[in-house]
C-alpha cells in the first residue's frame, strides 16, 4: 500500500518534470492520485431502465394490435396529407396573427396610458379566463347574437362594408381569428415579460446617444427581450400545433378530425391515432430543432453562451446584409 | 481666484458651452436639487465632487435630459433642452427633438452599459449611422480609430460580457466619442471598477482632457480632480457649496461641506491620494 501510493507520487514528480524534491510529511499525506467516485446506482438504474425500454419496443413490434400494416397504408393517405396541410396553416397562420397582437397588446400594457392600459388588461382577463373551446363555438354561433357584421358609423349610422355574419365568418376565419385571438393574451405577457427583462440602463444609455424611442425599441430594447421571448414563444407554437385539432368542434377537418373521420367508418382507431401522433411528433421535432437555433442565436453576447467570444457568422436577421446568411453554424469564428 | 490662461481665452472668445440656471429638481417629496447654477466653457474639465445622495448625477443626467427638470433649465450650445423657448413659456419637445438635441452630449455611465447583444465595433457605429445617418464605411474607420486609441482595436469583434470593466468602460467612453459630441458627461466612471482598472480609464480620460475636450465628471477620484480639473465643483444638498481651481477647493477649501467630505475621504484611504 505505501509503496504504491510513493510510486504513483513519483511519477507525477517526474511528469512536471524535474529531480522529485524533498517532501514535508504533509505534502507526503496529501499530494496522490485522486480515485473518482463510482455511481452504481445510476448504473444500475440505466441498465434497468433500458430492459423497460427493449421490452417496450419489443411488443410494440411483436403486437399485431398494433396493425403496422394500416398505419403505413394510412401514414400518406390523401385525406391525412390534407389535414395535415391544414393543421399546419392553423398553426403558422394563427401564430403569426397572435404574435403581431400579442405585441400590440404588450406595448398597450406598458403605455403610460392608463385607458390603453385597462383595455388590454380586460382582453387578457377575458382570452385567459375562458376555455378556447367556448371561444371557438361562441365565434362559430356569433350570428345567433349579430346577424350582421360590418364597418361604419357607430351607434347605429351607416354601414361602409358589412355583411351577413355567416358569410364574413367562414369556417376558416372562425378557426384562424378563434386560435389568434386566445392565442394573443398568452403572447401579449410572453412579449411583456420579455420587455420587462431589459434592464432599464438599455434604454438610458440609448437615449444618451441620440437614439429615438421607436429606434431604441427596435435595434436595442427588442434583440435583448428577443433572448427571453423565443423559449416561451417556441413553447405556444409546439402547444398550437396541438390546440389546433380543436378545430374539429367546427368541423374543419385538420389532422386529427380527418383521421377521425376515417376510424369512425373503419374502426381502425388504434392504426390511424399513430398515424396521427406521428405527424404531430415529426412537426414539433423539427419546430424544436428550430427554436434551438433561434435561441442560439438570440441568447449572443451573454456571458458564458458559446457564441459569445466573438461574432460567428450567424444568420436570421443579424444586424445588416447578415439577414440571409444560414442559420446552421454559430460556431466562433478565430482570427 | 486662478484661472489657466487657456480656459480665460477661451471664455473671452465664446460663451458657455453647458449653461445650468436655477436649476431645480424634486423626486416626489425629495428634493435632490435645489438651484443649482453652473457654467462650463469650452475645453474645459469640470470635476463635480460631493457626498452621494448630494445632487452630482441628477444635475448631470439633467444636462442631456435623461432626468426632467422640475423647474428651470440647461442650456447646450446655446439652445435650451428639452424646451422650445416661446414667449414668456417653454414648451416641452417631443420625444424625437430631444433625442436629436441628445446627440451634442456624450455620456459613459457608472455601469458602463454596452449594448450586449452587439459586438464592440457595433456598439461603437450603431448611433452615428442612425441617428446621424453616416455613411458605415466612414463611421467604421473612426471607430476602429477611436478604438486603437483606448487600447482595444484588437476586441473590436468581441461581445462585451468577454471583457473587463475597465475594458468595458474604455469602449463606452470610445461610443460616446465616436458621435463627435461638443460635450461629455462622466456619472463616476471609476466607481464599478475593481480598484486594479481604474486606472486605465483615467488614463483614457486624461488623454481625452489633453485633446481639449469639454467634460463634466462625477467622480470621488479626488487625484484626477487635482490632476486634471480646471475648475471643481463640491456639491452638498443639492447645492453647489464651493466652487473654484482644484488647488483652491481640494487643498484649501473654505466651505465646512467640503472640509468634511476630504477629511472623511482622506480617513477612508490608508494611503494619502496623490
Amino acid at each position: 500500500m505505501e509503496s504504491a501510493k510513493a510510486t504513483s507520487h513519483s511519477q507525477h514528480t517526474e511528469a512536471a518534470g524535474g529531480a522529485s524534491p524533498a517532501l514535508t510529511p504533509d505534502q507526503q499525506t496529501l499530494a496522490k492520485e485522486t480515485v473518482p467516485l463510482r455511481h452504481h446506482g445510476r448504473t444500475v438504474a440505466a441498465v434497468l431502465l433500458l430492459l423497460i425500454v427493449a421490452n417496450l419496443v419489443h411488443s410494440m413490434v411483436t403486437n399485431e394490435n398494433f396493425q403496422w400494416a394500416t398505419v403505413w397504408h394510412y401514414l400518406f393517405y390523401p385525406e391525412i396529407m390534407a389535414g395535415l396541410g391544414r393543421t399546419l396553416i392553423l398553426t403558422v397562420v394563427s401564430m403569426t396573427m397572435a404574435i403581431l397582437l400579442g405585441i400590440l397588446l404588450a406595448a398597450c400594457r406598458l403605455s403610460e396610458n392608463k385607458v390603453l392600459q385597462g383595455v388590454a388588461g380586460a382582453y387578457l382577463w377575458f382570452f385567459r379566463g375562458t376555455p378556447l373551446l367556448i371561444q371557438l363555438i361562441f365565434l362559430y354561433n356569433l350570428s345567433a347574437l349579430y346577424p350582421r357584421l360590418g364597418l361604419g358609423v357607430p351607434f347605429g349610422g351607416p354601414e361602409l362594408v358589412g355583411g351577413p355574419t355567416n358569410s364574413v365568418l367562414t369556417l376558416w376565419t372562425v378557426a384562424l381569428v378563434g386560435l389568434a385571438l386566445h392565442e394573443s393574451a398568452y403572447m401579449a405577457e410572453i412579449v411583456r415579460g420579455g420587455l420587462l427583462s431589459v434592464p432599464k440602463h438599455q434604454t438610458e444609455a440609448a437615449a444618451a446617444l441620440g437614439m429615438n424611442n421607436l429606434m431604441a425599441f427596435r435595434r436595442i430594447i427588442l434583440p435583448q427581450a428577443l433572448r427571453v421571448i423565443v423559449p416561451p414563444t417556441g413553447n405556444q407554437v409546439i402547444g398550437m400545433l396541438k390546440y389546433s385539432s380543436l378545430v374539429s368542434v367546427i368541423a374543419l377537418p385538420d389532422l386529427l378530425y380527418s383521421a377521425q373521420m376515417i376510424y369512425t367508418q373503419t374502426f381502425e382507431t388504434i392504426p390511424l391515432l399513430i398515424v396521427v401522433s406521428f405527424w404531430y411528433l415529426l412537426c414539433t421535432s423539427i419546430l424544436t430543432v428550430f427554436q434551438q437555433r433561434i435561441e442560439r442565436y438570440y441568447g449572443r453576447g451573454v456571458a458564458g453562451h458559446q457564441s459569445t467570444a466573438k461574432r460567428g457568422r450567424i444568420g436570421l436577421g443579424g444586424p445588416r446584409k447578415r439577414v440571409r446568411t444560414t442559420l446552421s453554424s454559430t460556431t466562433a469564428e478565430e482570427g | 481666484m486662478t484661472t489657466t490662461p487657456s480656459t480665460e481665452s477661451l471664455r473671452d472668445k465664446s460663451g458657455p458651452i453647458v449653461k445650468i440656471v436655477e436649476l431645480r429638481k424634486s423626486f416626489g417629496d425629495l428634493e435632490v436639487l435645489k438651484s443649482v447654477n453652473l457654467d462650463v466653457y469650452p475645453g474645459q474639465v469640470v470635476v463635480i465632487l460631493g457626498r452621494s445622495g448630494s445632487g452630482k448625477s441628477t444635475m448631470l443626467r439633467c444636462i442631456n435630459h435623461l432626468e426632467k427638470p422640475s423647474s428651470g433649465a440647461v442650456m447646450v450650445n446655446g439652445e435650451v433642452v428639452g424646451y422650445r423657448v416661446k414667449g414668456e413659456k417653454l414648451h416641452e419637445l417631443r420625444p424625437n427633438e430631444i433625442a436629436r438635441q441628445r446627440a451634442a452630449t456624450g455620456m459613459v455611465f457608472q455601469s458602463f452599459n454596452l449594448f450586449p447583444h452587439l459586438t464592440v465595433l457595433e456598439n461603437l457605429i450603431e448611433a452615428p449611422c442612425r441617428v446621424l445617418g453616416r455613411p458605415p464605411k466612414q463611421v467604421r474607420e473612426e471607430a476602429m480609430k477611436l478604438l486603437r486609441s483606448v487600447g482595444l482595436a484588437e476586441k473590436a469583434d468581441f461581445y462585451p460580457s468577454t471583457l473587463s470593466g475597465g475594458q468595458q468602460q474604455r469602449v463606452a467612453i470610445a461610443r460616446a466619442l465616436v458621435m463627435k459630441p461638443s460635450v461629455m458627461l462622466f456619472d463616476e466612471p471609476t466607481s464599478a471598477l475593481d480598484p486594479e482598472l481604474v486606472g486605465e480609464v483615467l488614463e483614457v480620460m486624461k488623454e481625452l482632457a489633453r485633446s481639449g475636450m469639454t467634460m463634466i465628471v462625477v467622480t470621488h477620484e479626488i487625484g484626477f480632480a487635482r490632476g486634471v480639473a480646471d475648475e471643481v465643483v463640491f456639491m452638498s444638498e443639492g447645492r453647489v457649496a464651493e466652487q473654484g481651481p482644484p488647488s483652491q477647493v481640494i487643498d484649501n477649501p473654505q466651505a465646512e461641506a467640503t472640509k468634511t467630505f476630504l477629511r472623511s475621504l482622506n480617513e477612508r484611504r490608508d494611503t494619502p491620494v496623490q
